[in-house]
């Protein structure tokens, strides 16, 4: 096995899928924890509600956070990286806590959700924006961001009239607010380099 | 800074093996334009920030056509792909979604029963469900209508379904803010007064709604070149321009509409 793409039962896994088998990742759908074991990267997607995307994962929480521990590289991607978080004012449920923070309503100062293209700001070098640029624009669609309290997890933030936390990273655990599989050519560029570094 | 968007919206006759694109004028006088999956993958190449399928025949017995254009679709285009006409229901959206849709478009069966909207957001979020509405001007607005300044004189709009062919007496303006509420996450405005036309968006219906609602506004209806589009960015709120015709056949590119914005201070993805 190579790409593990989780799915847990919520929304659109098509798209992912499709763009790692696109750049020959090797990508298979899983469902139960023990599918987990032997995998060489992990992708958590994830939409709808923080809460609905919880109490889903919970089951695999434990063989997630095992194969983190092994050094497996993991990429969360949208709700899958809200969920790396202690909580969200979105729903009651407890995230998984790997990254200390919360995650908070977009202001109502701003049309909620963010939906389309921006650009990020980064904020420190990481293997999976090797490549990016600060004039590459990437697919939002969220109403929820991220507060890490560590900003030093802070690989790339973007400007919705606030700064928003786009891209973290710890070890190997990385995690993007935008759609990678949804933002063209320099979308799949950050899948690519994700798909390396489970090659190491 | 988020940047404005171009949507190209193909409009798809599916009574043919590989479906193909057609284009009305005022939602009549139909014309043919392409293979729907080419036209995307060309549109993709240019730059489009996201595309929209709207299935015009809607039967059910088309639907395995309308899969089969998505799933060829999506293995080349790495844009969001938003996919409407004749969803009826949360397992509608399903199958679209297993074909690599990333939004569904929802007209007539959300005018008919709104608790879709709220069923597909529970489902998908709100970022998967686009209302589509097809406004026409109506003169003379009563107590109980949104009241538009327009150079026809104060109007009001009347939603309409069916792809054109009935109206409701739905106040356009009003139905938008309903959506909202109930968990849409984009309202994809459609202006029947000047759908095909070339003649520009229609600025005060496209104004009026953005001014009512704090989601994204597809502005539809009417673009005919790159100043209509740099028109409705400069005087409404629209995240987001769609238009068919001047990409169809040739007119425009994608890219040379972005040019024109960006040199004209629009932001845009290049």
């Amino acid at each position: 096995m190579t790409i593990a793409v989780v799915d847990y039962g919520v929304g659109n896994l098509f798209s992912i899928y499709n763009v790692l088998e696109r750049i020959e990742a090797g990508p298979e759908l899983i469902t139960e924890p023990e599918d987990l074991v032997g995998a060489e990267g992990v992708v958590v997607p994830g939409v709808g509600s923080f809460g609905r995307c919880m109490r889903r994962l919970s089951r695999l929480e434990g063989a997630l956070s095992e194969a983190l521990e092994e050094g497996t590289p993991m990429l969360g991607i949208c709700v899958g990286m809200q969920v790396l978080f202690e909580r969200s004012e979105e729903s009651p449920e407890e995230g998984l806590g790997w990254i200390t923070g919360e995650v908070v309503r977009l202001p109502n100062s701003v049309l909620v959700p963010q939906m389309g293209w921006n650009t990020l700001s980064i904020k420190k070098e990481v293997e999976i924006l090797e490549g990016i640029g600060e004039e590459d624009f990437f697919y939002f669609v969220h109403s929820y961001h991220c507060v890490p309290v560590d900003r030093s997890v802070l690989a790339a933030t973007t400007d919705y009239g606030l700064e928003v936390a786009a891209a973290v990273s710890r070890d190997n655990l990385f995690a993007v607010q935008f759609h990678p599989e949804k933002s063209g050519q320099k979308g799949l560029r950050i899948l690519e380099n994700f798909v390396r570094l489970t090659k190491c | 800074m988020l940047a404005r968007r171009i949507i190209p919206c193909l409009d798809c006759d599916l009574g043919v093996p590989q479906g193909r694109v057609v284009k009305g004028i005022e939602f009549k006088q139909i014309r043919y334009a392409g293979v729907p999956w080419e036209l995307a993958s060309r549109y993709y190449e240019e730059g489009a920030d996201e595309i929209v399928f709207l299935d015009i025949t809607a039967s059910h017995e088309r639907r395995e056509t309308m899969f089969n254009v998505i799933r060829t679709t999506a293995k080349n285009v790495f844009v969001p792909l938003a996919v409407g006409g004749g969803i009826k229901s949360v397992d509608d959206v399903r199958g679209v979604f297993k074909a690599g849709a990333d939004k569904v478009t929802v007209n007539t069966t959300a005018l008919k029963r709104p608790e879709i909207i709220t069923e597909i957001a529970e489902e998908y979020g709100s970022q998967a469900c686009v209302v589509a509405i097809d406004a026409k001007r109506r003169d003379s607005p009563g107590e109980d209508r949104i009241s538009v300044p327009t150079p026809k004189g104060e109007s009001w709009f009347e939603c309409s379904f069916y792809g054109g062919r009935e109206f409701t007496g739905i106040d356009a303006i009003a139905w938008a803010m309903k959506a909202e509420e109930l968990g849409a996450g984009e309202i994809l405005l459609t202006s029947m007064d000047r759908d095909g036309t070339y003649d520009g968006f229609d600025l005060p219906l496209t104004d009026g709604v953005c001014k009512r609602v704090r989601i994204p506004v597809i502005a539809s209806g009417g673009c005919g070149n790159a100043e209509h589009i740099f028109e409705v960015f400069q005087k409404t709120g629209a995240s987001a321009a769609l238009a068919a015709s001047i990409f169809h056949y040739n007119e425009w590119g994608v890219d040379e509409v972005k040019r024109y914005l960006a040199e004209r201070g629009i932001h845009v993805r290049i």
